[in-house]
């Protein structure tokens, strides 16, 4: 029924395509932790991706292009930020039209990049380590990016559980006020996740059009971003869950394509549906039974916060 | 008939006078709507490099306007009322899925003429569909993957499962098997005209299957770029030449070539000529062109894709010709018998041979 897939590759190429929505959903799981809200990680991808892009045509070096996509993503949060925390716009209605505006302005960055060859990067050299039978193939020949990205969730995970920056952080988003009280200052924290959240998005954002596709063409996010809003609540903000929610859905997207190749005789419409059909009962099964403490959500998610109040 | 020359004329790039004398008329207004950006640098490029012949053309008595991006559904209707009431007088709707929103805007302004690509239906009189027999040029494509691949197993990345596609991946395969009768043939259905990751997703999962010739009939250059990353997979350009990544993985293309047809058309409009009509050219018309095959390809192959090729110009062979069996094995062409147009318009089956089934 399977064909004949072989389980090393699978693995191996879900591993690639979990990345760009893992390094999104680790950023916005420390705005979220942090207690703000922020919709637009789709526009902060795709300006990550272009900026990533030119970056590396312009220096004709891909790990300068992935700076650069972070540095773009962060800039777009910052303004995602002045507008909420300063100004104390919506949250939701500030981030949705981040996306649209981050949609948009790609569109006109990339624009005389449409069809340029991008400098490609080489996968790590871990010498004899990637000869190894079936360990080699899954764990040792992937770009830098594949670790790193799990490098990042690693760190958020020890940050936010065991230092005592992760700890104010976690007090910022569960209660505004009494981190206030206690003299944190609520606002510079929340603006500093939300940079971190934007540089993380970026970089995701580079991941496609450096390493993935590896192009510039209008749209190449493809709504990456909302599937890694998705993944942070599927994930109920713990880190490790990220990374799993994230395999699980590039495993799937890619499991589905080698079904086909391999010719699997399930029929295409379950396959292509399957992703998404899974994402719902996961989210079905999270949320039933205990409620929404269950869920973990930080308690002052999406409020806005002043100091007179 | 005097008219018809000097127009012709001006499609030569020589009419600037003649273009002079006509503007105190109204300019003609000319509109495209494309699925894709145009700098997929395939099938929405290539709409594109028609428009702008059409410019060339009639210089200042054309005005021409054209929306990229334009989703398949409610949307396309928007999009198309707001042409037609923005004064265009023909319009190009150049994907299948536009089919139905076509003739539905088509009925509400009947002094605007529309002009469905690769589509079937002409509900009203100012509706005309024209399309290019791609499956000629996957016919050569076909022959090349036949003789070049190694591990036997060639793919094809569907779009969506309609007739145009099901006919290029029938030609492929036919034409592979006769040059190499170990060929296999795996297909994956993208569902989707343009979304480059996950095109580069079907061809790392075709290739991770090993497969080492990628047949596209999606729009991006992905799955070229997919395939270079590993030595000794090749493809094909699609719509558009794809150079970029010539001499390999890309070592040949099908080039969809619309300016003739659009400068045609638009020239009717001009000269009050326009009537519906049902195009469907090929190589012999020039509609559909093979892309230079490189030097990757083996002398003797590629001088056997460009005869095929020129017998298919000439009209001396037709890709579908049988002996032909359905996918059950029950007949479809008898020997000799050539498929008509209706049924190729129509085509819902795979030919004996492809494993796997066509989604409903």
């Amino acid at each position: 029924m399977f064909g004949s897939i072989d389980p090393t590759f699978l693995i191996a190429s879900l591993m690639v395509a979990a990345v760009p929505i893992m390094l999104a959903a680790i950023g916005e799981l420390v705005v979220e932790k942090a207690g703000v809200l922020n919709l637009g990680v789709e526009g902060m991808m795709i300006i990550g991706a272009v900026v990533g892009f030119v970056t590396a045509v312009q220096t004709g070096s891909p790990t300068l292009g992935f700076l650069g996509g972070a540095l773009g993503g962060a800039c777009l949060s910052l303004m995602f930020a002045a507008l909420t925390q300063v100004l104390l716009a919506n949250q939701v209605a500030t981030g949705l039209a981040l996306t649209l505006f981050g949609l948009g302005l790609s569109s006109l960055i990339g624009q005389s990049y449409v069809g340029v060859r991008p400098p490609l990067m080489g996968d790590v050299p871990f010498g004899p380590l990637a000869d190894l039978p079936w360990v080699g193939r899954i764990l040792f020949q992937h770009d830098p990016l594949v670790y790193v990205s799990i490098g990042v969730v690693a760190l958020v995970w020890a940050v936010l559980k065991y230092s005592r920056a992760g700890l104010i952080l976690r007090a910022v988003g569960e209660s505004h006020d009494a981190a206030h009280a206690l003299g944190y200052k609520v606002r510079r924290i929340r603006v500093l996740a939300i940079l971190f959240g934007g540089a993380m998005a970026g970089m995701g954002g580079a991941y496609l059009s450096l390493v993935r596709v590896p192009q510039w063409v209008d749209g190449i996010t493809a709504g990456a971003g909302w599937i890694a809003l998705a993944i942070v609540v599927f994930a109920s903000w713990k880190p490790w869950r990220v990374l799993m929610g994230a395999y699980l859905f590039g495993g799937i997207t890619v499991l589905q394509l080698n079904l086909q190749a391999a010719g699997s005789r399930i029929p295409v419409e379950y396959l292509s549906m399957s992703p998404y059909v899974i994402t719902i009962l996961v989210l079905v099964i999270m949320s039933s039974g205990r409620g929404r403490a269950a869920l973990n959500a930080p308690a002052a998610l999406g409020q806005n916060f002043h100091a007179s109040r | 008939m005097l008219r018809r020359t000097l127009l012709a004329t001006a499609a030569l790039g020589l009419g600037l006078a003649f273009g002079g004398a006509a503007m105190a008329q109204d300019k003609t207004k000319a509109c495209w709507v494309y699925v894709g950006p145009i700098g997929d640098l395939g099938w929405s490029y290539q709409h594109h490099q028609g428009l702008l012949a059409v410019q060339v053309a009639y210089g200042d008595k054309v005005e021409t306007a054209y929306q990229e991006n334009v989703p398949e559904g409610a949307d396309a209707e928007r999009v198309l009322t707001q042409m037609a009431l923005s004064g265009c007088d023909i319009i190009f709707t150049t994907s299948f899925g536009y089919m139905d929103a076509t003739n539905a805007v088509a009925a509400k302004f009947p002094n605007v003429k529309f002009e469905h690509a690769t589509g079937f239906k002409r509900e009203h009189p100012n509706v005309s569909t024209y399309n290019a027999r791609f499956y000629e040029g996957r016919a050569v494509m076909g022959t090349i993957a036949g003789r070049m691949t190694k591990s036997n197993k060639i793919g094809y990345i569907g779009s969506f499962p309609i007739p145009e596609v099901i006919q290029g991946i029938n030609s492929s395969y036919i034409h592979a098997k006769k040059v190499n009768p170990d060929v296999t043939m795996s297909v994956v259905w993208a569902y989707t005209w343009f979304d480059p990751a996950k095109e580069a997703d079907a061809a790392k999962a075709l290739i991770e299957q090993g497969v080492d010739v990628i047949l596209a009939h999606t729009d991006s250059t992905a799955p070229l770029a997919e395939a270079a990353k590993t030595p000794g997979v090749i493809g094909f350009g699609q719509a558009s030449d794809m150079l970029d990544y010539a001499p390999s993985p890309r070592v040949s293309s099908i080039v969809d070539n619309w300016a003739p047809y659009y400068v045609k058309q638009v020239g009717a409009v001009l000269d009050g000529t326009w009537a519906q009509t049902d195009t469907w050219a090929g190589i012999g018309d020039g509609e559909v062109q093979i892309g230079a095959i490189t030097e990757a390809v083996p002398a003797e192959v590629k001088a056997e894709a460009e005869a095929l090729a020129a017998k298919i110009a000439s009209g001396e062979y037709h890709p579908f010709t049988g002996p032909l069996n359905k996918q059950d094995g029950s007949v479809w062409l008898a020997d000799g018998v050539v498929a008509n147009d209706g049924e190729l318009a129509g085509l819902n089956f795979y030919v004996e041979g492809i494993t796997g089934d066509i989604p409903k």
